[in-house]
């Protein structure tokens, strides 16, 4: 027996077969409205090709036993991107000198609405992405998601990795309260421990043999534009590669054997 | 009878294919075709582009590195202020313009000719309370006659020599001079274990013999003077 259609709501319903039409033939005003998204989207994809690659990104295969641990490269980007947001607007009121750092950092915590939680969620994000990117290498060096073909990716995570850890490095200092500045001292003098080269690398991030007028905003350039812009860089690549060789099954899960190829061995 | 051109259109390699007509522009004895010359040359004017603007920006970026800023000295103090028995504590601008920030802590007290020091008379030790081992502010503890820093538990004499903790050499010291009856300090230079000045390195890196060369001398720092 058939369900009353008369029950039905209205935008569940089937949309009508061609030439079922109550009224019209399919080009009346509501009609047209209601396609113009669907066109609008066909338009673009009829001049980028943007659907086949996004079907092609988004419905791809995955192995058997994939599980929440797949999750965990996803979860960093969106750490990532949540700092990036948050760090844009956080640059709105930030102002990158020795003397106007700290009160530019304590009037958008407390006086600017919502400040205070803007400002946690990149502070507290940041320690959220480092942890995040630590599993996310774990899971893919216990399940042996490194090896061929995909060790250039687990390169490329190794650089990604280096990477975040300068971001948390150069973002310690930009509060630049006695916390950040001693931080700061410290690691840049353990950079300048490095040999040959240490000392000049610690002459480049402070700008000088000592703390001067440029070194702050050097840290900042670095932290919101130099590391960034690597990163995404690098992230595009890594995704990219991702897409290209596939996930791996877990290590544990034995690989399906064909009877075709049992028969094969047997002979 | 091969064909002249059968070196650059890709004939001619045994493969027993019919001759390729010459490329378009083709002449006896050319030694490069004409797309070859095009894509040298578009390479090489964009590569030249590309060095125009990287080259100047990361000079740019890495100019302080080669830049010494202009020699400063800054008065402490009168000179009967300090005595041989003790550091007074001093605090003075090294960096001007960043608050706070620019500024750093020096010990001095007046040189003691007598053993076992044998300093210069009539000159002035200032010692940086730039830890060594990585740049924490050290203090001096006047009942021990110990510097002490806070960080990781180096602990220097009275000379600023090493004594316990981390550290890997003495104290930084400061340049000092008189003028007008006022103590004034200057540069920063750093000290080998036998108190043999040497140009400023930073906290956590040796000095001395070969040292000297693993750790080289940065053109942002003074040179040192000639004696302790």
């Amino acid at each position: 027996m058939k369900f009353p259609a008369s029950l039905i709501p209205t935008a569940l319903r089937k949309p009508p077969k061609p030439g079922e039409r109550a009224a019209g033939d399919g080009a009346g005003t509501l009609e047209r409205l209601r396609e113009a998204p669907a066109d609008l989207i066909g338009w673009v994809d009829e001049r980028t090709g943007g659907a086949s690659f996004l079907t092609g990104m988004l419905y791809r295969k995955v192995p058997k036993g994939t599980n929440w641990f797949y999750t965990l490269g996803s979860a960093t980007l969106f750490a990532f991107v949540s700092q990036a947001i948050t760090g844009v607007f956080l640059a709105m009121y930030y102002v990158p000198s020795a003397t106007q750092a700290y009160p530019s950092i304590t009037h958008l915590t407390n006086d600017v609405f919502l400040g205070e939680f803007v400002r946690g969620m990149h502070k507290w994000g940041a320690t959220v992405m480092v942890i995040l990117i630590f599993l996310h290498m774990a899971r893919t060096f216990i399940w042996g998601a490194y090896k061929y073909p995909r060790e250039l990716n687990w390169v490329i995570g190794v650089l990604l990795l280096i990477l975040t850890m300068a971001m948390a490095l150069t973002g310690y200092l930009l509060p630049f309260d006695q916390r950040s500045f001693w931080a700061t001292t410290v690691a840049v003098n353990i950079t300048g421990t490095g040999f040959l080269l240490g000392p000049y690398l610690a002459d480049f991030l402070r700008a000088g043999a000592e703390w001067s007028p440029d070194t702050l905003a050097r840290f900042y350039a670095i932290h919101m534009l130099l590391i960034p812009g690597l990163i995404i860089a690098l992230i595009g690549a890594h995704l990219y590669l991702v897409v290209k060789l596939g996930t791996t099954a877990p290590p544990w899960l034995e690989a399906e054997v064909k009877p075709k190829s049992l028969r094969v061995q047997k002979v | 009878l091969a064909d002249a051109a059968d070196s650059t259109n890709g004939a001619g390699r045994g493969d027993g294919g019919p001759a390729k007509p010459d490329p378009p522009g083709y002449f006896e004895g050319e030694s490069m075709t004409r797309r070859r010359a095009l894509t040298v040359a578009v390479q090489g004017v964009g590569g030249l582009a590309a060095a125009g603007v990287a080259l100047p920006a990361i000079g740019f970026a890495i100019a302080p590195i080669f830049h010494r800023p202009r020699e400063t000295w800054e008065s402490v103090g009168p000179t009967d202020r300090f005595t041989q028995s003790t550091y007074l504590t001093v605090v003075f601008t090294q960096v001007p313009g960043i608050g706070e920030a620019g500024k750093t802590t020096a010990f001095v007290r007046k040189a003691d000719p007598n053993p076992p020091f044998n300093e210069p008379a009539g000159t002035y030790v200032a010692i940086s309370s730039r830890c060594a081992h990585l740049g924490c502010p050290v203090r001096f503890v006047a009942a021990a006659g110990n510097f002490i820093c806070p960080c990781h538990g180096g602990v220097y004499d009275f000379e600023g020599k090493v004594i316990g903790g981390p550290p890997i050499r003495p104290l930084d010291r400061f340049q000092t001079r008189v003028r007008g009856g006022q103590v004034q300090i200057g540069p920063r230079y750093s000290v080998t274990s036998q108190l043999q000045p040497v140009r400023a390195r930073d906290p956590g890196e040796y000095v001395g013999g070969v040292w000297n060369v693993i750790y080289p001398p940065r053109p942002s720092t003074f040179p040192a003077p000639k004696s302790g």
